[in-house]
């Protein structure tokens, strides 16, 4: 079978773009799996990904035109139109919008027009939660060109964007750019998946060596991968990604099926108001190589890769940096530490898609496919990257390992609560008085939690607590000694999800809230399945009637029909994402009287 | 124009295995509960098979015999004890012990809401499957409310070439078109989903019309199509002018006599004139698919 291609011709700048990716890659031969990667230097380059661009990257990597188009426009971060080179993604999502995020907004209109629109080479849009919700509102500036930037600003101006929009590079934690944040100093002695974050440079392998770094590797091939994968067995580990599975039961049927197995790092992180994977990241980087280098040997996996999401440029130079390090130390590659063991890590970059957090769309995008969730069985472990048994695991649950191969199982179950063991990290945002990453054993109750931040901010008048992100759920005032574990938020008829916890006090109105997480939705849906792809649509326009007080027919007949399409979307959706679109809906409504007297 | 040579494809779309088609079967059986009733089925069997071989009609319209399951419509779900959410008989595999409700409650609710949720959004005045399907579970899409409240898919005809036209507002997203131009059948790969969410759709890259594309006009995408989005132009044209007619029409299955390998071809006749030209699926070696020759080479026949 041969490719047909249209006349359209990319420019030198653009195949010198799309070569230099072929190149860093081996050259010899280009696959389809490089497809996300040329998109995104694409991007870099022209700003768009115009016809010609994607004719000449199609015949590199032998993919029909027709299904590269339909990649490159699955993900918001790449335009198949051409459009303003400068843009500014402003986050409007929960957090930010708590704390000035419309402000900005109607700033950037007045400054540049409506969103969307190329004025001067510049435009502005509104993005979903950017991952940097404790330093809100939040905004990411990319600039393509020969010299492309890309940055994160936090506590952003509407000076600082401009300034980044016109190519001006912030230091990495200077002035607007995002810098990580934890838990108060008091508590250093008892963090564990902190302890290192802001007290150890993260730039350099000496100073994590010093801090205790790679002594969990060393013991762990000393016991050998069937010690190390009865440890994780016995530490009762839960995953940290959302859906709670037990890590060593995941690895060990993994490691029953045939090599070649791959270890995937899930670090897409856009569960809206999570951010604690990217202070890991950004602050204790090779952490994370360690944790992955003992998860390969331990479950029998030659190749790791992290599927990072597209907004963390800081998180990325700093896992690179610390992946060449490791290489240059031995500590990866083909013979780690003098012994026979191999291997590699490579850093996937996503490009805007919430979906690709769902490890079976996840997968898809690394392998250059739209990000569409696979049917399950078979799960992952069983045919997942390129149909090899595949282990994915979050980037949190991987930090557990190396404490779980130096402390032993038992010891790690003993901390925590008899279901849910260990420490946790929480994600705080919204009206807290000092946002950031809180780790505390699981058990802690969401008033201690509060608590520990600092107590309620805005008004000091708490209206309600969102928890477990747009996925996740509403708890009311009353509902705060509800423990933060993965049984006792079930039992609360919510979920621990990625440890999000937004408070909102009694400023906000909650129908913006939900017409935002409706809107959420229906924007991240993949469109495969027709619950999700209509049922979010159907959903967010009930919503805006109600909210707009202009119901069809009353409210309670737009109520009833709104709970069927929840009913339909959590029973019949493929993935989570449509089996959890309601969800946050649902408790709100159930909780507070929203729309109450709105006939 | 220029023609490159394309990867191998032994790494399709990561849907599993391509249907057997007839099902091939495995010799060892194992029993699952359908609907309180115990049936025993082959290993391998999908619960669409095993409800089928006991008689019970499940719906579906993603699903096709000679394509790779997508389970995505969801028409087809049914309620497996222990399972949280519903799952689609199109692409579940029957596992011993399996107890499984094909007519609950939660699964005539799931259906009733996939139809009303599809004909809110999308024009199914030419599929009638899915008209029969609604009435019998009751469905009502104007629930959603009428123009103006429900967002749909509307969208003018693609009428770019001689033989066939697309008419998306009529397109469910089935995808069934796409596996058939690709890896399923045709091997052509000229149409793909792009987009996402309610924004999905199928497209040829950057929407350039079907003659710049990859398209050969086998003409396989319309034969698989439900919902007649796609269609033949002779169709189109004749439905436009309230010509089309199936109590006029009679099928007659001959063998196209274009080339050596002897394709089955239903000729679908209006008043003594060919209408269109479908392939059944039920043939062994085409399953259903022509080419150009076969497909449209009738319309000199018309014009004698
Ligand atoms: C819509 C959706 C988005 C998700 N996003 C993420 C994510 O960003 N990061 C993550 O680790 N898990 C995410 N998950 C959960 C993953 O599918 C998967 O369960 C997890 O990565 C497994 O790792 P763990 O067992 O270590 O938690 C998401 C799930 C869904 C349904
Ligand atoms: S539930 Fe939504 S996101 Fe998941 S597969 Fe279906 S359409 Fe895609
Ligand atoms: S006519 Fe054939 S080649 Fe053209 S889009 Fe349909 S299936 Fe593909
Ligand atoms: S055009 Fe027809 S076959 Fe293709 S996805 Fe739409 S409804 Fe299905
Ligand atoms: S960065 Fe804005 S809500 Fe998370
Ligand atoms: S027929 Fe099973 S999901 Fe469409």
């Amino acid at each position: 079978m041969d490719l047909h291609f249209t006349n359209a011709a990319a420019t030198p700048e653009e195949k010198a773009a799309i070569d230099a990716v072929v190149e860093r890659n081996g050259g010899e031969a280009p696959r389809r799996s490089l497809l996300l990667a040329v998109l995104h230097a694409i991007q870099n380059r022209a700003g768009w990904i115009s016809p010609g661009a994607l004719n000449y990257a199609c015949g590199l990597l032998g993919v029909p035109p027709a299904e590269g188009f339909g990649v490159a426009d699955f993900y918001a971060l790449f335009s198949t139109r051409e459009q303003a080179p400068a843009v500014a993604h402003i986050c409007d999502d929960v957090a930010c919008r708590a704390r000035g995020a419309e402000k900005l907004c109607v700033e950037m209109e007045k400054e540049h027009g409506p969103a969307g629109t190329n004025c001067d080479g510049k435009m502005w849009r509104r993005s979903p939660c950017l991952g940097m919700c404790e330093r809100a509102p939040a905004a990411f500036v990319t600039v393509a060109g020969p010299q492309a930037t890309e940055q994160a600003l936090g506590a952003a101006h509407a000076a600082d964007i401009e300034a980044a929009l016109q190519g001006k590079r912030f230091p990495a934690g200077g002035a607007g750019a995002s810098a990580p944040q934890w838990g108060q100093k008091a508590e250093q002695g008892r963090l564990k998946l902190l302890r290192r974050v802001g007290q150890t440079n993260p730039d350099s392998i000496e100073a994590f060596r010093d801090a205790g770094g790679f002594a969990a590797l060393e013991r762990a091939l000393a016991l050998g991968p069937a010690a190390v994968l009865a440890e994780v067995i016995e530490s009762k580990l839960a995953g940290r990604g959302g859906a709670a599975f037990p890590t060593g039961l995941k690895w060990k049927s993994a490691r029953e099926g045939a090599a070649p197995r791959y270890l995937v790092c899930n670090a897409d992180e856009s569960e809206p108001g999570t951010f604690k994977d990217r202070v890991l990241m950004e602050g204790d980087p090779f952490a994370l190589v360690e944790a992955m280098i003992i998860a390969g040997f331990a479950a029998g996996c030659e190749r790791g890769y992290i599927y990072l999401r597209g907004e963390y440029p800081e998180a990325r130079r700093q896992l690179e940096r610390a992946i060449r390090e490791c290489s240059k130390h031995g500590f990866l590659g083909g013979n780690i530490l003098g012994k026979s063991l191999r291997f590699e890590i490579e850093v996937c970059i996503g490009a805007g898609a919430y979906i690709c957090g769902e490890e079976t769309a996840l997968l898809n995008s690394i392998e250059g496919r739209r990000g569409e969730p696979r049917n399950k069985p078979p799960f992952p472990t069983q045919a997942g990257l390129f149909g090899r048994p595949t282990v994915i695991n979050n980037v949190e649950t991987l930090l557990n390992i190396p404490h779980i191969v130096l402390e032993g199982g038992k010891a790690f179950a003993g901390t925590g609560t008899e279901r849910s063991t260990g420490t946790k990290l929480f994600c705080l945002s919204g009206h807290v008085a000092r946002p950031g990453v809180y780790e505390a054993p699981f058990g802690i109750t969401l008033r201690e939690l509060l608590e520990m931040a600092g107590g309620i901010g805005g008004t000091g008048k708490l209206q309600a607590v969102l928890v477990g992100g747009a996925a996740g759920a509403f708890l009311a005032p009353g509902e705060l000694d509800t423990p933060l574990t993965f049984e006792g938020l079930r039992g609360a008829g919510a979920a621990l999800g990625s440890a999000v916890v937004i408070p909102l006090d009694d400023s906000v109105d909650l129908r913006d809230v939900l017409l935002g997480i409706g809107g959420f939705f229906r924007d991240e849906s993949c469109g495969q399945c027709v619950p999700c792809r209509v049922g979010t649509v159907r959903q967010e326009e009930i919503l805006r009637r109600l909210a707009a007080g202009k119901p069809m027919g009353s409210v309670a007949s737009e109520l009833a029909v709104l709970k069927e399409v929840g009913q339909v979307m959590r029973d019949a959706s493929i993935c989570g994402l449509g089996q959890t679109a309601s969800s946050a809906v649902e408790s709100a409504l159930s909780k507070f009287a929203i729309f109450k007297g709105r006939t | 124009m220029s023609v490159q040579k394309a990867p191998d494809l032994k790494n399709p779309l990561p849907r599993g295995p391509l249907p057997v088609f007839p099902p091939e079967r495995m010799a060892k059986t194992i029993e699952i509960t359908l609907d309180g009733r115990k049936v025993t089925v082959a290993e391998g069997t999908t619960l669409l098979e095993a409800a089928r071989s006991a008689g019970i009609d499940t719906p579906t319209l993603c699903f096709l015999e000679t394509l790779t399951p997508v389970n995505v419509c969801r028409i087809c779900v049914v309620e497996v004890e222990g399972s949280r959410a519903l799952v689609p008989a199109c692409s579940r595999k029957a596992e011993a012990g399996m107890a499984v409700r094909t007519d609950s409650e939660r699964v005539r609710l799931s259906r009733r809401l996939v139809l009303e949720l599809l004909a809110s959004s999308v024009d199914v005045s030419t599929a009638p499957q899915i008209q029969e399907y609604m009435r019998r579970y009751g469905a009502k899409p104007e629930r959603f409310g009428a123009a103006g409240h429900a967002e749909t898919v509307a969208q003018p005809v693609k009428i770019d070439n001689e033989l066939y036209v697309r008419d998306y507002a009529k397109c469910i997203l089935c995808y069934k078109c796409v596996e058939a131009c690709g890896v399923d059948a045709q091997n052509t790969f000229a149409i793909a989903v792009a987009g996402r969410g309610f924004g999905a759709r199928i497209s040829t890259e950057y929407n350039v019309p079907l003659p710049d594309s990859a398209c050969v006009y086998c003409g396989n995408c319309i034969g698989v199509c439900p919902t007649g989005a796609l269609m033949f132009r002779s169709e189109h044209g004749m439905r436009k002018a309230g010509d089309w007619d199936e109590t006029r029409q009679t099928r007659t299955d001959t063998i196209c006599p274009y080339c050596g390998v002897g394709c089955t071809l239903t000729v679908h006749t209006q008043d003594e004139k060919i209408v269109k030209v479908t392939s059944p699926l039920e043939q062994p070696i085409t399953r259903g698919n022509l080419c150009i020759k076969g497909r449209f080479g009738w319309e000199w026949i018309n014009q004698k």
